[in-house]
């Protein structure tokens, strides 16, 4: 079980059982849905974009423990955060799965360093990232429209 | 007779390799079986002395080429005792099989109002053909339900059935539930209102002895991969009368009598429909591969798949809030189960860690799964090769995963 337990580390799982920011958003200023088809996972985020910065954002679905921790995480990290940034966490984030430089500063999000390990679960950690990837599309298309 | 699983075994090169230092226990048959010696060697040996095109030219390997392939087709009529070996096509797999018959027959066939039944246990592969061709002419798609064990509910199916129907698909055993279907008594029903009856077979081959006259069904369909065969190959018997009114599926090279600038004239069955290079050396593969199993013995093979079902059945029962989807009376080796709090994504690597292989998602039975409500399940399957030990190597392997997540937090 050593190179699981890097996989599968103490805060993976314990997002896992209290996934933080679970739930609908009231006053959602996008939404987004993400599918793996590989498994059939299915994830919803709800998105609140105010003054350029991500004000809240929550997600629903049921997916793996990978994909359901690292859901949990990154709205834990996005809170806050501008759009350029949180484009900029997107893209360290991949990184942090894919290849072997680790970007600096990723925080707790570092658990899932685990994941390069398992490449055919880099799916269910990005799940989420995706999603909000579109999200965050969704919302700049809606702001669009409205300047419009 | 003692089941001579020990030779067997031996048989497989594969089973002796290691994954993260754990004997491999590959319970993945379902999705693609392992090969033995006989049918590496065969492709070897074809490739390595008798190699040329087939139907072509005048040399001494083209000849020698050409018998070998004509003859694994004879030997995969004998296998599911097809009555005449011109109604065997060697196609790339059960998809393409059933995609020939949708695309040949069905277009010919099918019109607007027209009812095609398929079940809800059927594989992505005897589904959207199926849908697809009802949204292109027009046809309306109906779709059989299960009772709650998986099986299908056959009073439903028989409200289903009427003047309209064309055309029933069914598989002969449900690669989710490992459900057998009664062929016959769905085959006999069909035509009674005079529709015809395409058997997904990819399952049901390298379990079950296969006589394509007794079930009655009008097409069938198998891969040669799922029967310790090579990747690449697979099988459309159909019954003649059909086949001979059909329309050429792809057109080129190999299947012309004459072609001129106007017009091209079509050559007889089976070759017909067997545009271009056909897979030559996979169907030597096949046959060595249907030879093997054919001498180990269908009824032998049924007693040792059925005990090691019974064995995993029932030792899987023992693991608390481990539920086993398809409690079918009558099944191939292959059980579907999911465990409460471990998604099934997380129980494969789990399991692949210790070293067996099962297949965990949809199993590409998405509107099975989704009347089910579930977005996964495990999947262990067996084969000729798999013993007891392996079944408790899975239960150790699933026992661990579940004190893996319970156990935190």
């Amino acid at each position: 079980m050593t190179q699981l337990a890097g996989l599968y580390q103490q805060m993976i799982l314990d997002h896992k059982k209290h996934p933080r920011n679970c739930g609908e958003l009231s006053a959602a200023t996008a939404h987004a849905e993400g599918y793996n088809r590989i498994c059939g996972d299915r994830i919803f985020i709800h998105l609140r974009v105010q003054d350029g910065c991500v004000a809240d954002i929550r997600f629903t679905g049921d997916g793996c423990a990978i994909s359901t921790a690292s859901a949990s995480l990154m709205t834990e990290a996005m809170k806050g955060k501008t759009l350029q940034e949180a484009e900029q966490l997107i893209t360290d984030f991949q990184q942090l799965l894919t290849t072997d430089n680790e970007p600096a500063e990723l925080g707790k999000l570092a658990v899932f360093s685990g994941v390069r390990q398992y490449p055919m679960r880099v799916k269910c950690a990005m799940l989420a990232w995706h999603t909000l990837q579109s999200a965050l599309k969704n919302s700049q298309s809606v702001s669009t429209e409205d300047n419009a | 007779m003692n089941y001579p699983i020990d030779q067997i075994r031996a048989d497989f090169p594969i089973l002796q390799k290691k994954i993260h230092e754990h004997p491999l226990v590959y319970l993945d048959s379902a999705a693609s079986a392992q090969k033995p010696q006989i049918v590496l060697d065969a492709m070897n040996d074809f490739y390595t002395g008798s190699y040329a095109n087939i139907h072509r030219g005048v040399s001494t390997l083209a000849v020698a080429a050409t018998d070998a392939y004509e003859a694994a087709r004879q030997t995969v009529a004998d296998c599911i005792h097809a009555p005449s070996v011109d109604e065997v096509i060697f196609t790339r797999g059960t998809t393409e099989s059933i995609n020939l018959v949708a695309a040949s027959w069905g277009r010919a066939h099918i019109t607007a109002g027209d009812e095609i039944i398929v079940t809800l246990m059927e594989h992505h592969s005897n589904f959207v053909p199926w849908q697809q061709l009802a949204h292109e002419t027009g046809a309306i798609l109906r779709v059989a339900p299960l009772t709650p064990a998986g099986e299908m509910d056959m009073p439903a199916f028989t409200e289903l059935l009427s003047e309209q129907t064309k055309l029933v698909a069914v598989a002969h055993a449900s690669n989710t539930l490992g459900t057998i279907n009664p062929i016959r008594e769905i085959a006999d029903m069909a035509h009674a209102v005079g529709a015809l009856v395409i058997v997904d077979g990819a399952q049901a081959v390298p379990h079950l002895a296969v006589d394509v006259q007794a079930l009655g069904a009008d097409f069938y369909t198998f891969s040669g991969h799922k029967v310790y065969g090579p990747s690449g190959i697979g099988v459309l018997w159909g019954r003649m009368s059909l086949l001979t009114d059909m329309p050429p599926y792809q057109t080129g090279g190999g299947m012309i009598e004459r072609v001129t600038i106007e017009q091209t004239t079509f050559t007889d069955l089976p070759a017909r429909f067997e545009a271009g290079t056909p897979p030559i050396v996979e169907a030597v593969g096949l046959a060595a591969a249907l030879r093997y199993v054919t001498a180990i013995g269908f009824d032998a093979i049924c007693a040792h798949e059925n005990m090691l079902m019974q064995y995993a059945t029932a030792r899987l029962a023992e693991i608390s809030g481990l539920h086993i989807i398809g409690q079918a009376a009558s099944k191939v080796g292959v059980i579907s189960f999911v465990l409460d709090g471990v998604h099934a994504h997380d129980l494969g690597t789990i399991l692949d860690d210790t070293g067996v292989v099962v297949r965990v998602g949809h199993h590409c039975t998405q509107p099975l799964l989704a009347s089910l409500d579930m977005p996964a399940t495990a999947r262990a399957s067996f084969g000729i090769y798999n013993t007891k030990q392996d079944v408790d190597t899975l239960i150790a392997g699933i026992q661990q995963a579940a004190s893996f997540f319970q156990s935190t937090i």
